[in-house]
């Protein structure tokens, strides 16, 4: 078992993934995809296998023991969820299939309660497509506008551009943590002081910083916080919807159907109370067992070291690819996490890609659903290196060889 | 997975590098768009028929090798076909790299035989196959964008 103290042992962390066991192609697998999604540690795949194996059931639902054995592991795993992230009840977490349904979720919530005509939605240039198009819904179905917060040649915010965005028509600011393109880490205290002050609520797209840092949404301030658990290591399928109680509290449900009521006549239906509200139907139960255990298990790594770590892989990667020629990496913001997205010359990165999987290396080359951004950058794809804990510089080392063989071929 | 060389043979590394017919065709009496929303690849493919004879053909665009590659020799090989011998050539290529170790008619492919290696890598077929979905759309009129996803 790792320590708090002690060193980082990746060597014995990667043993807890069986996945990263196995050869590509014929070549041991460098899984440089996390951005995308995550691998699963065994004591997660563990969790799902024992709900199903003795415990399912429906949860909130049956007086008998496994009902009420489902239902105590569905809720502990939002008591993880609630310590994990720092809120301040149990009550404020939604479970949702992912980031983008609680993006959704709030648009049509939150966004079709408070937003109206003339009303203005502040996003950024460096957003996913989920944090894009569910406003551009809202904005045309009410006559509200999408305000857009530019950002520089490293890939940073403009702050100054951001404040000077805000006004007394805006209703909401939802930008994201980390960028999933360009790896910025957006300083979202000061976004949300900013917002604050005009009495303007912010939601944050956590889906790519969760996995790599310690959150705390009390501190932070925002609204709402979303992110996916399969991102964090967890199932797909499943992720969580945080908002401030005061929030959730005020906005309609947002789909309806069993557990979300309270009591139904054809006359009258009552809502049920938070979280309940907003979790109609069974629930992915075994989703929310895994993300649990999912957390469980970097609780045990421990979410600083885990940071310090990624950090030190993120510099030695930035380090080796800026020593190759014709590679130019695309976000190179002062605080970024480990993302090393790149073009190549006028190699195109679909050809990058191919070439890296003949060698086992999984990397996403596209738009990565932010097509904003390449605009931004005059140029159609990258290619992108995403790094987790269990990624080592050995592996770097294999991309460099890797990019040295796309050389090759192309010369 | 077959070695990379099938795959990035030299004769289609050299038709990325410096594509054939590629241009706008400022009297084109056809035209259609191909885009793959995935990757981006984005071609816009001209003709010039002359009553069931292709004339003139050019292509503009951006995507990756194989992309590239395949509008290239699309270009160089359908001009001077009739219209009926430009669907032959698409239905022989489709099989080449659909029906992976197809019996295929190398006279006719000639030079389109070196995406045969396409046909190992699933991910890519769309790649290769997108500029000719593309001609079809051309060769009928069509308006709308084609997409090979």
């Amino acid at each position: 078992m790792t320590t708090t103290s002690g060193t980082f042992d990746v060597a014995r962390i990667r043993e807890d993934f069986p996945l990263l066991k196995q050869t590509v192609n014929g070549k041991p697998l460098v899984y440089l995809d996390n951005a995308a999604t995550s691998q699963k540690p065994q004591s997660m795949i563990d969790a799902l296998v024992r709900y199903y194996t003795t415990e399912n059931s429906n949860v909130h639902r049956g007086v008998h023991t496994l009902s009420q054995l489902a239902t105590d592991d569905y809720e502990a795993a939002r008591t993880k969820v609630r310590k994990f992230i720092n809120a301040a009840e149990d009550h404020e977490l939604i479970y949702v299939r992912g980031t983008t349904e609680g993006i959704n979720l709030v648009a049509q919530t939150f966004g079709r309660q408070n937003i109206g005509q003339g009303d203005e939605i502040i996003i950024s240039t460096m957003e996913h497509h989920s944090n894009i198009v569910p406003w551009q819904i809202l904005c045309e179905e009410k006559g509200a506008q999408l305000k857009v917060v530019p950002i520089n040649d490293s890939g940073e915010l403009l702050i100054d551009e951001y404040e000077k965005l805000l006004s007394p028509r805006t209703k909401l600011v939802s930008i994201v943590h980390q960028s999933n393109a360009l790896g910025t880490i957006n300083p979202m205290e000061a976004i949300i002081e900013m917002a604050h002050s005009r009495g303007v609520p912010v939601l944050v797209d956590g889906a790519q910083s969760i996995p790599h840092m310690t959150i705390d949404v009390q501190k932070m301030g925002c609204d709402f916080f979303v992110f996916s658990g399969h991102k964090l290591f967890g199932p797909t399928g499943i992720g969580i919807l945080y908002g401030k109680a005061e929030y959730l509290n005020a906005m309609p449900p947002y789909q309806a159907g069993g557990e979300m009521i309270r009591s139904v006549s054809f006359e009258k239906t009552t809502y049920n109370v938070l979280p309940h509200k907003f979790e109609a139907g069974t629930p992915n139960i075994a989703g929310a067992i895994g993300l649990g255990a999912a957390i469980d298990y970097l609780n045990d790594l421990g979410m600083e070291r885990i940071n310090t770590y990624e950090k030190e892989l993120l510099d030695y990667g930035t380090d080796c690819l800026s020593r190759i020629e014709g590679l130019k990496i695309i976000g190179t913001a002062k605080e970024k996490g480990g993302i090393l997205s790149f073009v190549l010359g006028d190699i195109h990165p679909h050809d990058i890609g191919t070439i890296l999987d003949t060698q086992g290396i999984a990397i996403r080359t596209g738009h990565h659903c932010a097509q904003p951004v390449m605009q931004r950058f005059g140029i159609p794809a990258t290619a992108r290196a995403s790094l987790a804990f269990y990624n080592t510089k050995a592996e770097i080392d294999s991309l460099v060889e890797g990019i040295d063989r796309v050389l090759e071929v192309f010369s | 997975m077959s070695d990379l060389t099938d795959l990035y043979q030299e004769i289609l590394l050299e038709h990325n590098s410096k594509p054939r017919n590629y241009r706008k065709l400022d009297d084109a009496t056809n035209s259609a768009e191909g885009f793959n929303p995935l990757c981006g690849d984005q071609y816009t493919l001209y003709l010039k028929l002359d009553g069931d004879i292709i004339q003139d053909i050019g292509f503009q665009g951006t995507g990756c090798a194989i992309s590239k590659a395949s509008a290239s020799m699309l270009t160089q090989q359908i001009k001077g076909m009739t219209v009926e011998q430009a669907e032959s050539l698409f239905n022989e290529v489709h099989k080449m790299l659909t029906e992976s170790g197809a019996e295929v008619d190398s006279d006719l492919l000639d030079e389109l035989e070196t995406l045969s290696g396409v046909s190992a890598y699933p991910t890519r077929i769309k790649c290769a196959i997108l500029v000719w979905h593309t001609l079809l759309a051309a060769l009928e009129g069509k308006q709308e964008v084609v997409a090979t996803e």
